[in-house]
């Protein structure tokens, strides 16, 4: 293997290694537990979203919806226990079928009514957005909130739907691991598996590299893209769920970064191992890059509103590296 | 018709990287004269056009207009110039998002002399001059959007002529026409040969040729392999010159046939085609073939489920069988290796074993997880079956021979069991070592199904079939098995005369 080929292919998990190595050095406390948990904690949300957007990278789709299914869960959690007085298992099982539901409609969309990928998810997004404030006419949704008509809502959030958000697990330390890590790694693991090892993750890519061939190899290419959206919304909508009862309101002003934050860690998932094509494990290497990042300029008291433009640098850096240094070996 | 050509092209060359691809063309084209260049697949004919039309530089050898050097740099120099190119892609020719009378003028817009604003009314004045003079009768205020491909096409052409150039280039234009919108591209050359403007005609379509030629040119290998001119022209002549006999070819020891494994009845391709019958036996390997364009990938996609024949039925092993899609076709045991290997068989982005196993990845999974001892095994296996050259099965197909890559796509297929495989243009882009191995592979696997190739050349066909269907206007036209093959007779159903009051 040439230095290029090794610099292509572990690269990005070098400089991710040299990173960690650097801010233990030059700050207090990175390397424990609790640090680290706070990364994935802060990424979670970010990378449940972004593994879903790769199942529609994989297909050659993209999904700027996510962040609208996203909210809309998150609005749509509050507004079935807090409005409609029902249970957790209720909110959560309202939330999935909505991600599903707008995943398949997506689908419908760009595979059948042949609107391009990219457009047909921006509208998606336009229309959630101003959707998930109609029921409550653009208030917030939270215990004891005044509804249009005057009277108090009654319902409030069930303690079994909160603990989703607040639930530390023990691991090494007590009460160390929170629900959406675990949740994270076990999506993460599963998309990966799924994409990877499977079948129907095989004809996936086959259908994203090249369509046509996965069509005469009697690939049904119009279902796979449709599946790839529907992974989309659920992920989307697990996220939502995340963020629901992280903050145990459905706050209409919230959840705003994350579509940018989920795309930007997909699309940096290129460049790991030199993948050159969207993949899990480097979508969930992508989001951690970005959380240790972050975690670690916080730490070095850099500003806060400088986050977005190193997250923006990064993206840029990854690209690069995936779009013109490995296309050069690639011919 | 006058006698001094105002076009010559003299030795042209061109090579891209070791591959040469014109060796040597010369060619002369005469005020009022349609000229018909014919030629198969990568026998230079696009590379000539796009050297002319000033998209390619040339490799060498001289090119004159009307007495002086012609060397273009561009295509905007070739057209000032008076060279002018309707290239096959319609749409290079127009912009469907203005309306005709800009698209008439379109070429005024850009240039020195051209003016700052756009005169509307100048527009439309200018474009009815050029409608008229070419006998165009279309609403000049519709969106080219809006236009059918062949009202488009008279737009392009329309456009290009009305510079007044001296040649005009038109490359396949009625690939995509049905035969009333041909006739009336037909009338607009009729007028233009009677103006005296030189006509390079590209085609391959036996009755556009018929129509139009005054002399019929045959490229082959990139060189000049015929010239025909005395009337009547010899069409067959002409075929014979693009796709004949190349070299002295081993003798195929023509087996018949005795179970039928397909038989199509009253099979219609085309509205207008005429229907044909056509049965194919177990163990024989039968090649269709035909020029560009007559209807063998219809057939090729027919079979394979990629879409409805107009009429008829179809059976295999005496069933009904009328797919609706390929992967419905391939669970009846119908495979199709397609054509354009690029475009319609190989995953970039996946590895030779993954290319091999792509169509039968369910049949290696357990429980949905694929099984990948098992996929590099088989994927093992077939580049022993069928002598890939690569490094091992774990190559990516960039990294493989036109011809390699091409036995991967044969591989894939021939690793299961079929009733009928079905190979479109199998040896395009491949070799002529690789052909011989893909054939012989074929044949000796062939005993246990149906296979048939559809192939252009007929060299191709003579080499790997056991019998020998010539197609031509949508329709089975000739019959021959491979044994002492009459070859003047074949060469004419290939030109089209084996049809019945053909047009």
């Amino acid at each position: 293997m040439t230095l290029r080929e090794s610099a292509i292919r572990y690269g990005f998990l070098a400089l991710l290694a040299g990173l960690v190595i650097f801010f233990s050095l030059a700050t207090n406390g990175f390397t424990s537990p609790q640090a680290a948990v706070f990364i994935l904690q802060s990424v979670s949300l970010t990378g449940i979203l972004a593994l879903g957007v790769t199942a529609t990278l994989v297909v050659g789709g993209f999904d700027l919806s996510i962040g609208s299914i996203a909210t809309s869960a998150m609005m749509a959690a509050a507004y079935v226990m807090v409005v409609l007085e029902q249970d957790a298992f209720v909110a959560v099982l309202a939330c999935l079928a909505i991600g599903a539901l707008v995943g398949l409609i997506n689908g419908i969309i760009i595979c059948y009514l042949r609107v391009p990928d990219l457009l047909a998810t921006l509208g998606m997004m336009f229309l959630l957005i101003g959707l998930q404030r109609i029921p409550t006419e653009g208030r917030s949704i939270a215990a004891g909130m005044t509804m249009p008509d005057g009277s108090t809502a009654a319902g409030q959030f069930d303690p079994a739907f909160l603990a989703l958000g607040r639930h530390r697990f023990d691991f090494i330390l007590p009460d160390l691991v929170p629900a959406s890590v675990v949740v994270l790694i076990v999506v993460a693991v599963l998309i990966w598996f799924f994409l990877e090892y499977t079948r129907f993750g095989r004809l996936m890519y086959a259908v994203g590299s090249n369509a046509r061939a996965a069509e005469f190899a009697g690939a049904p290419v119009r279902a796979y893209k449709i599946w790839a959206y529907i992974i989309s919304g659920v992920f989307a909508s697990i996220g939502g769920i995340l963020l629901a009862a992280r903050l145990g309101r459905g706050d209409i002003a919230s959840g705003n970064n994350l579509l940018l934050d989920a795309v930007a860690a997909a699309l940096i998932g290129y460049a790991v191992l030199g993948a050159s094509k969207p993949n899990a494990f480097g979508t969930a290497i992508g989001a951690l890059f970005v959380g240790v990042l972050l975690q670690g300029l916080t730490m070095m008291n850099v500003p806060y509103y400088t986050q977005d433009f190193v997250k923006g640098a990064v993206l840029v850096v990854a690209l690069v590296f995936t779009f013109s240094l490995s296309g050069r070996t690639a011919r | 018709m006058q006698d001094t050509p105002v076009f010559v092209v003299k030795g042209l060359m061109k090579s891209f990287g070791p591959n040469r691809v014109l060796r040597g063309v010369d060619l002369d084209l005469h005020p009022g004269q349609v000229t018909v260049l014919m030629g198969a697949n990568g026998a230079g004919k696009s590379t000539l056009v796009k050297i002319v039309s000033g998209i390619h530089p040339s490799g060498g050898g001289t090119m004159e207009l009307a007495g002086t050097a012609f060397a273009p740099t561009t295509p905007a120099d070739a057209m000032r110039a008076g060279v002018v190119t309707v290239h096959q892609a319609i749409n290079d020719g127009v912009v469907p998002a203005l309306d005709v009378a800009s698209n008439l003028t379109l070429d005024r817009l850009s240039g020195k002399s051209a003016p700052l604003l756009l005169n509307p009314r100048r527009i439309r004045r200018e474009a009815r001059e050029v409608a008229d003079r070419m006998g165009l009768s279309l609403d000049l205020s519709r969106e080219v959007a809006d236009l059918t491909l062949a009202d488009r096409q008279l737009v392009a052409i329309a456009r290009a002529m009305a510079r007044r150039p001296q040649v005009l280039i038109l490359d396949e234009p009625t690939s995509s026409l049905s035969s009333s919108e041909a006739d009336r591209l037909f009338a607009l050359i009729d007028r233009l040969r009677a103006d005296g403007v030189a006509i390079l005609y590209i085609s391959h379509r036996m009755s556009d040729i018929r129509r139009l030629a005054d002399r019929i040119v045959s490229l082959r290998d990139g060189a000049i392999a015929g010239m025909f001119e005395d009337k009547p022209l010899d069409y067959s002549g002409a075929v014979d010159a693009m796709l004949g006999r190349k070299s002295g070819h081993d003798a195929v020891d023509a087996r018949c046939a005795h179970t039928p494994v397909f038989r199509a009845e009253g099979l219609r391709l085309h509205p207008g085609a005429e229907p044909f019958r056509l049965d194919l036996g177990k163990g024989e390997i039968v090649a269709i073939t035909g020029l560009v364009g007559v209807g063998k990938t219809a057939l090729a996609e027919t079979l394979f489920g990629l879409r409805r024949p107009f009429g008829g039925t179809m059976q295999l092993d005496g069933r009904p069988y009328l797919p609706v899609n390929p992967a419905d076709a391939i669970s009846h045991g119908v495979f199709l290796v397609a054509k354009d290997r690029a475009d319609n068989g190989i995953v970039p982005e996946f590895n030779l074993a993954r290319n091999v196993s792509l169509p039968f990845v369910r049949r290696l999974s357990s429980l949905g997880i694929v099984r990948r001892i098992a996929e590099r095994q088989r994927a093992r296996d077939q580049i022993a079956e069928l002598g890939i050259v690569c490094r091992s099965e774990r190559d990516e197909m960039f990294a493989l021979s036109g011809g390699n890559q091409q036995k991967a796509m044969v591989a894939r297929w021939l690793a299961e069991p079929s009733r009928l495989l079905i190979l479109d243009e199998p040896f395009q882009g491949v070799d002529i070592a690789a052909r011989h191995d893909i054939a012989a592979k074929l044949r000796a696997t062939a005993d246990s199904r149906a296979t048939v190739l559809f192939v252009t050349e007929l060299d191709e066909a003579l080499e790997t079939a056991d019998r020998i269907l010539v197609m031509s206007e949508h329709t089975l036209v000739g019959e021959h098995v491979n044994r002492g093959v009459d070859m003047d007779r074949l060469l004419s159903e290939v030109a089209g005369r084996g049809l019945r009051g053909a047009a």
